[in-house]
């Protein structure tokens, strides 16, 4: 979806205010956030896409308001929601609705040193060899999907390079609404600096985007 | 209700939802309080920039271990025990004379937590996100840092579950240091692209 997250070369957002000496969190509540958003998603009732994609549709102005961990407990809250686990009125209640059910064990502290720090893998086997190879010259498509995607605006209908090749992985355009994790080739891919933003950039310089084979056509 | 307390007047603030949150969510059996502690003390105490460090120092003191490094990051730091089995997609990127690179994640923020643990304010931010793929020598100026122009700069906008991380330049003077010593003198900002790595180290 074109949401304010896409924020890739956006002017007006201010100066970067780097913090010396900065806590991992700055209030307990963002450490309680934090913690509930890892041990919840180990109830497996989404992916990290859905995640993404829960966190995109907060409204642009709240969006630009939150603090990040405002942004991750209204995302949780609408996957807590839209997964079924907590309905609307357990949420504006506080409370555990008569006959809730406790349908999945939690994840408890003892499982945690295995299911922590790893976050998952993404790689995935196919059978198609890569479309594209290293040093072929592609082009991001022009797509404008309403839905979850992870081309950034700013590169889409520029041309660039394949640099290396990742192997496959889930596709998060169909991953983040439960539509099957579609794996794919995941491509490196070099844009010059010119090439996304014009003759005023930098000639030497360039970014590195990685693209799903999807998101690509040959050029 | 009880209107003399004055914080009551107020919409509840996200510390009274989190609570809430978490005390509904752990009657409904959903979580253990347990596990939520251990989380948050894994990443206050644990995983964090000095494991990006340590591994910055191994690969400036032995060549065989940044070529595995820069060949297979995930499994190069597994090594070193920071992510089992190597199943960590994890790209590193080797700053040289010629070259410097900049991680951003312009469409969330993703990070390579394994290594450096959570993100600071700043990377997650609306400016950082916004300028780094438009205008990163000047964003790196607000570093502090002025990059020459024969300089190459790579950002690497992280869109995908690849990880990045920044194999800084090690600074001259620093031949006779140890692992320790070396590890001491890695910042966080350097092992996104934000810093270079100096005698006079840093806390983070």
């Amino acid at each position: 979806m074109n949401g304010v997250h896409d924020m890739g070369g956006m002017h007006g957002m201010g100066p970067i205010t780097p913090e010396a000496n900065e806590p991992v969190f700055h209030e307990p509540w963002e450490g309680r956030v934090y913690a509930l958003i890892r041990a919840t998603a180990a109830l497996g009732k989404w992916n990290i896409d859905a995640s993404r994609h829960s966190i995109e549709r907060i409204p642009p102005a709240d969006y630009l308001r939150m603090s990040y961990y405002e942004k991750w407990l209204a995302g949780l809250t609408t996957r807590l929601e839209e997964s079924g686990l907590v309905s609307r009125a357990e949420l504006e209640s506080g409370r555990a609705a008569l006959g809730s059910s406790k349908a999945t064990p939690p994840l408890t502290a003892d499982q945690l040193a295995a299911a922590v720090p790893e976050r998952g893998w993404f790689e995935r086997p196919v059978n198609e060899p890569p479309r594209f190879t290293v040093g072929q010259t592609v082009r991001a498509k022009k797509i404008n999907p309403t839905g979850h995607t992870r081309l950034p605006r700013y590169a889409r209908g520029a041309v660039g390079v394949v640099d290396r090749i990742h192997g496959a992985h889930v596709f998060p355009d169909s991953s983040a609404h439960f539509r099957g994790e579609n794996p794919q080739h995941l491509y490196s891919v070099r844009f010059s600096a010119r090439e996304l933003w014009g003759e005023a950039a930098a000639a030497r310089d360039s970014v590195y985007i990685d693209l799903w084979e999807d998101y690509l056509e040959s050029a | 209700m009880d209107h003399d307390h004055d914080h009551q007047e107020v919409p509840p603030d996200p510390a009274l939802r989190v609570m809430a949150l978490e005390s509904l969510l752990v009657e409904k059996g959903l979580v253990d309080p347990a596990a939520l502690d251990a989380l948050i003390d894994t990443y206050e105490h644990k995983v964090g920039p000095r494991n990006g460090a340590r591994v910055v120092a191994r690969a400036w003191l032995d060549p065989e271990y940044k070529k595995r490094l820069l060949a297979n990051g995930g499994a190069a730091i597994s090594e070193l025990g920071y992510a089992s089995q190597g199943r960590e997609h994890l790209v590193v990127l080797e700053n040289t004379p010629e070259r410097h690179n900049l991680v951003v994640c312009t469409l969330c923020s993703c990070y390579p937590w394994a290594v450096l643990g959570l993100p600071p304010v700043w990377y997650k931010s609306a400016p950082y996100r916004s300028r780094a793929v438009i205008d990163p020598r000047g964003v790196l100026r607000e570093f502090g840092l002025e990059i020459p122009e024969e300089v190459e700069i790579r950002v690497w906008d992280s869109t995908s579950e690849v990880r990045y991380l920044v194999l800084p330049k090690r600074p001259d003077g620093t031949e006779d240091m140890t692992e320790d010593e070396l590890a001491a003198l890695v910042t966080r900002d350097a092992m996104i692209g934000a810093a270079k790595v100096t005698l006079a180290g840093g806390p983070t």
